[in-house]
């Protein structure tokens, strides 16, 4: 990826950010020009779906895990965000107990269960919302990777682990809302409102920060001699271990990354949608994310960010019209896509040769003729 | 395991080994030694086990019984394959397998002996020695006008070269090299045998081939297989002589 297709990007992600919000703040209701604070959530949203995308793309694109399951690290990062947020609502909730959220007094229960604990501090919350998905795709990863299950056999099992969290998180003895999961929220960073126009302006820019931040971290990452030897791994990978590699340790590290990626969009996108619930951990959600990667353009994370903002906003049209149709629609679009364009989106674009690996760092010839003398012998 | 008794003055020492598979014994009580410096052909109809010799060296095939030691003193059964890649040991594969979307440039640089950790790779630059020593194999594989192609855009000969190129990055004392002429015009074969020769200078290679021309272009020792286990051994005209070779191979 060009210098240029990076720079772009970011400029597309924050451009379009702060429009949003200036129409949002400096334009008064009822004017042409002013975009209602609902879209400004909704941009959010989709952005948040971005960083899930661009995790998947990390390790899809380019390491060559199908990853069928990366929802549920994004509900993961949602439900630490959700716990922190249930924390702050204090003594505001129905029940108005102090200790305790609202669900908790409803079963019974007379205490903060420990892994409670803490969730009112935010600084708390952004650990486990990185830890807690992070420590899950290490265990899962170093089990998976080093047993050298790969391919159709991995999707099946990362489908497997979010199907498997779906149902722990529906129990309510679980403590984490069962069904209707983490709701109700009332503000956040000592006492910001979340219903605020300039707190979910401030979303909205947060997202897109980060969304930045994680697209230049997993640039350099698949710029950088590990995103080429992923590569390798990607293509060849017994070739990579006859080499003297161990691919297993190059998956794990992006594994790690992307799962905390994916993570830090679901803790952006629970305060901005106001909900966190088990359905986030739909085996179908998954696979959406993958959809819009591939229609985005796999192996090219600019493609990723375009595909899960255009198709989500597709969804949001379409839903609003023909609701049922939805599915259709996006199946067909996916079929579409996987015929005509592999490249997806961004492989319409002019752009370099190479879509899968970016542009190779041109090797300098040398200018001497020192490096005839050095045959195989060295 | 010390460097006394037999494997004393050996790169490779085979002995014993074998392997089932389902009830088919494809290795069967092979034996085999090479001295530092050697270059041994191992010639055998398909399916005389050729590839799986290579595989049990290589660590991606367990053998069932028998001792693989490496460099005189190293257990090679025990170990799997980036550890003994790492020891010094490079492989060519019977199909060329480079690194398609990679450039032979990246081939090579992903090649080169060094730190093969991710931790180290996520920072590695590109030193003036890398660079230089890519540009020396580039020359002896003879892929100079070729750096910024990419591996799966070269010809099938170009992809053995650049196979063999990255085989020599790694810097192996030892290189198992499995029909490396398949395929090649005859041009190229009397190429490749130059080249062999011109790398067994420093370093010892076993190579698997078919095509006895080439064989004979090497001028090296011949070990013939069959049915896992060695049938004849010496120079090219005594195993090429040898009626038991005649039967199961040459004579067909
Ligand atoms: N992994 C394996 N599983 C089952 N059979 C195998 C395996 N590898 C090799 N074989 C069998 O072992 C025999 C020897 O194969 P191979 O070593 O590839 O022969 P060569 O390279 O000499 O042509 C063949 O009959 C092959 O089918
Ligand atoms: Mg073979």
């Amino acid at each position: 990826m060009s210098r240029l297709a990076a720079t772009l990007t970011i400029a597309c992600v924050l451009g379009s950010a702060l429009l949003l919000i200036v129409l949002n703040q400096a334009t008064p209701p009822g004017s042409a020009a002013h975009v209602s604070t609902y879209a400004v959530s909704l941009a959010g949203k989709y952005l948040s779906y971005a960083m899930l995308a661009l995790a998947v793309d990390l390790v899809w694109g380019f390491a060559g895990i199908l990853s069928l399951g990366h929802a549920a690290f994004f509900a993961l990062g949602g439900y630490a965000m959700g716990m922190y947020l249930m924390r702050q609502i204090g003594t505001r909730g129905v029940y108005a107990n102090p200790d305790l959220p609202d669900f908790m007094v409803f079963l019974n229960w007379h205490e903060l269960p420990w892994y409670w604990w803490g969730f009112n501090w935010f600084p708390v919350a952004v650990l486990a919302a990185l830890l807690v998905p992070g420590i899950l795709a290490l265990v899962f990863g170093w089990l998976a990777f080093r047993s050298r299950v790969t391919g159709v056999y991995l999707s099946i099992i990362t489908q497997a682990l979010t199907y498997a969290l779906l149902l722990a998180f529906f129990r309510n003895d679980m403590g984490f809302g069962g069904n209707n999961g983490l709701t109700d929220f009332k503000d956040m960073l000592g006492g910001i409102s979340l219903q605020s126009d300039a707190t979910r302006c401030g979303l909205l820019l947060a997202t897109a920060i980060l969304l930045s931040a994680a697209f230049l971290l997993t640039r350099a990452m698949v710029l950088s001699r590990y995103g080429k030897v992923l590569v390798a791994v990607r293509d060849a990978e017994s070739r990579t271990r006859f080499l003297g590699y161990r691919p297993e340790r190059y998956k794990l590290v992006a594994w790690v990354v992307s799962a905390m990626i994916a993570s830090i969009g679901g803790a952006l996108y629970v305060p901005q949608v106001g909900i966190i619930n088990p359905g986030e951990f739909a085996p179908a959600n998954s696979i959406e994310a993958v959809i819009w990667v591939a229609i985005g353009g796999r192996g090219t994370l600019s493609g990723a960010i375009l595909g899960a903002v255009l198709v989500n906003f597709g969804k949001t049209l379409f839903t609003g019209a023909l609701p049922e149709l939805w599915l259709f629609a996006l199946g067909g679009l996916f079929i579409a896509v996987t015929l005509f364009l592999p490249n997806g989106i961004i492989g319409l674009l002019p752009r370099r040769k190479d879509a899968a690996v970016d542009e190779p760092e041109q090797p300098p010839v040398l200018t001497t003729s020192e490096a005839a003398a050095r045959e195989v012998t060295s | 395991m010390t460097a006394i008794g037999p494997t004393s003055d050996t790169v490779l020492y085979v002995n014993g080994v074998t392997k089932v598979f389902d009830g088919f014994r494809a290795l069967n009580n092979l034996s085999l030694v090479l001295r530092p410096g050697e270059m041994r052909a191992i010639i055998g109809p398909n399916g005389a086990g050729k590839t799986t010799m290579m595989d049990v060296i290589t660590g991606k095939t367990r053998p069932d019984t028998g001792q693989v030691v490496f460099d005189a003193d190293t257990d090679l059964t025990k170990l799997d394959e980036p550890a003994i890649a790492q020891l010094g040991i490079g492989r060519k594969f019977q199909k060329p397998t480079v690194f398609e979307h990679h450039t032979v440039w990246d081939n090579l640089l992903l090649s080169l002996a060094g730190d093969r950790a991710p931790g180290f790779a996520l920072f590695a630059r590109q030193t003036k020695a890398e660079r230089e020593r890519i540009e020396g194999i580039l020359r002896t594989v003879r892929l100079m006008e070729h750096r910024n192609r990419r591996g799966g855009d070269l010809s099938h000969g170009q992809k053995q070269w650049l196979e063999i190129g990255m085989l020599l990055a790694q810097e192996p004392k030892l290189l198992l090299v499995d029909e490396p002429v398949a395929g090649m015009t005859d041009h190229e074969t009397a190429q490749t045998a130059e080249l062999l020769r011109e790398i067994n200078r420093t370093r010892s290679v076993v190579v698997v081939e078919h095509d006895m021309d080439f064989v004979r272009a090497l001028g090296v020792r011949v070990t013939c297989l069959h049915e896992g286990s060695v049938l004849s051994e010496g120079t090219i005209d005594h195993v090429s002589a040898d009626p038991k070779v005649v039967e199961v191979y040459l004579g067909r």
